[in-house]
């Protein structure tokens, strides 16, 4: 991955995402190849990988013992930072943390657990940062704050790492995917690549009659009486079925455009949804 | 920028990441001190009470010392060995079981200094433990420290070992389960067993020579020649026991640390 990128990792349930995040991390230890964050070999020169990295993990795990502030105290000093009350600061203000800092963690809402291990990860500015499902189960005000901040630190110069099975989050944020399937990369190219090798455009469409007329550019996927649904190739197909619609003095009463999604590339990719 | 280029690692980050995780670790039992201090120095007393009132005049223990004055450090050690037990190896099966054990794994800290931490964080607990206990028998009997260097030698080798020991039930055990019974059914036994009530010289031969092969017999014996410069086993030999055995268990826990058993899959 380079530096600076917002990359997506994505793939179904059991396709080894989770495990890859957990070997680049450390927390789990390949059998053949290597990881290395930031030229650190995740194993060899652990002590810089990790320093690198921020992870943030899928589960809201939490301390029960200590409070906001305590934990974002305690994780600086695991990663050996001493002082970091002003970043700590900081970072509860960009989150919107700064009115528990002093609360126990048992007594937050889910939404603000999730927020505190974003800035678990953030305490000791790591260049690169992992998000593990970040939105899985989260209410749509966080979310949207969320990408918001993620966005920011990207620009910034932060590479962002995402796994999620949100597939239009990954098609609106990230510049470059890799799909798995079954622990083997099915997909690694860019988002506009992508949507642009394998996906099609689908036509829905409602007319006066019920039957197309033939022969009809592109593929058939389903008809109820006068309601069709049309796969396209591209948007020359396009022009080519509305020409024919027009020459047989069809009159299309309804009509919807779906345009390439990450969805279908995947399902297409890796045989199944997600 | 919000980050840092990427530097070397400094000496200095890794004293502070072990600092840090010895103070996490000490300050957690410290927290819920009425659970973790409190209540045992309680129950202590309580055996002394229950004990010296039941037995006294009626187990021969050593000659010149009554067998309530015995039975303190007996009581004392046993606090220091199973609340040091204790911290080790409840903090780490509750932390993998919760879940926040990644909060420990993700950052750089060597396996070294993840067992540094854990063991003198278990030590600071047995000690403070054992020291509570001592000061409550105080109201009991009179302390009598003929030899108290030998004394703090075995309560630190012993909370030392028993921490250890923590570590790596911590380590193995994957549920509560598992761990209350590793405690209930080998650290208990092993404890009571090891001459805290009684002194072994007074068991028939047979007995004596199981007493031997316990470990905490010699924590225990040692522990208590500090106190009235007599033991059944010689304190120098006892102290090299638990030396050894404290190397063995140390070297099982860094090994199991620095391959990432069931911590890193």
């Amino acid at each position: 991955m380079e530096q600076g990128e917002f990359f997506g990792l994505l793939g179904p349930n059991g396709a080894g995402k989770t495990t890859l995040i957990n070997i680049i991390a450390g927390l789990a230890r390949a059998t053949s190849g290597s990881v290395s964050v930031m030229g650190a070999d995740v194993a060899a020169d652990y002590r810089r990988a990790r320093r690198m990295l921020g992870v943030v993990p899928q589960e809201l795990v939490f301390d029960p013992f200590f409070t906001v502030r305590e934990t974002l105290r305690l994780q600086s000093g695991y990663f050996g930072i001493r002082g970091n009350d002003a970043w700590i600061d900081e970072v509860m203000a960009h989150l919107d943390l700064a009115a528990k800092a002093d609360v126990n963690m048992r007594a937050l809402s889910g939404g603000m657990k999730r927020r505190v291990l974003v800035a678990q990860a953030l305490v000791h500015k790591p260049p690169v940062i992992v998000l593990d499902e970040p939105t899985a189960g989260v209410d749509v005000e966080l979310r949207q704050g969320l990408w918001q901040f993620v966005r920011r630190l990207n620009r910034d110069g932060h590479t962002v790492v995402l796994t999620t099975h949100y597939l239009e989050e990954a098609e609106l944020h990230c510049s470059r995917i890799a799909m798995l399937k079954a622990g083997r990369i099915a997909a690694l190219d860019s988002t506009r690549n992508l949507l642009d090798s394998f996906s099609g455009l689908e036509l829905r469409l409602r007319l006066d009659r019920e039957s197309l007329p033939q022969p009809f550019p592109g593929q058939l996927l389903f008809s109820d009486r006068s309601f069709f649904r049309v796969k396209l190739q591209d948007y020359r197909q396009l022009e080519d079925a509305l020409a024919r619609l027009r020459e047989s003095g069809v009159q299309i009463q309804e009509m919807e455009l779906q345009p390439p999604d990450l969805e279908e590339v995947f399902v297409r990719l890796t045989g199944r949804g997600t | 920028m919000l980050f840092e280029k990427s530097k070397p690692y400094q000496g200095v980050e890794a004293v502070t990441s072990f600092r840090t995780l010895l103070y996490k670790e000490t300050l957690r039992f410290w927290k819920v001190s009425v659970q973790t201090v409190a209540a045992p120095v309680l129950t202590a007393l309580l055996y002394l009470v229950v004990f010296s009132h039941a037995l006294r005049g009626r187990v021969p223990v050593y000659d010149g010392v009554p067998y309530t004055d015995f039975l303190v450090p007996g009581l004392v050690m046993m606090s220091v060995l199973q609340n040091a037990f204790a911290n080790s190896s409840s903090s780490l099966v509750q932390s993998k079981i919760t879940g926040n054990i990644v909060f420990v794994l993700l950052p750089p800290i060597s396996y070294l200094e993840f067992f540094g931490a854990y063991v003198l964080a278990s030590m600071a607990r047995g000690l403070v433990v054992g020291s509570g206990v001592l000061l409550a028998t105080l109201w009991f009997v009179e302390l009598r420290l003929q030899a108290p260097l030998w004394a703090i030698g075995f309560a630190l080798l012993g909370a030392a070992l028993l921490g250890t020991l923590g570590l790596v039930a911590g380590i193995v055990s994957d549920k509560i389960d598992q761990m209350a019974a590793f405690q209930n059914f080998v650290i208990m036994p092993l404890t009571f067993l090891s001459g805290v009530f009684y002194s072994i010289h007074s068991l028939p031969p047979v007995w004596q020579k199981l007493s031997h092969a316990n470990p905490f017999f010699y924590m225990i014996d040692g522990f208590r020649y500090g106190f009235f410069g007599v033991a059944d086993f010689s304190p120098a030999a006892s102290l090299a026991v638990v030396g050894a055995s404290f190397l063995g268990v140390s070297l099982l826990a860094l090994s199991l640390l620095k391959s990432g058993y069931k911590l890193r899959h």
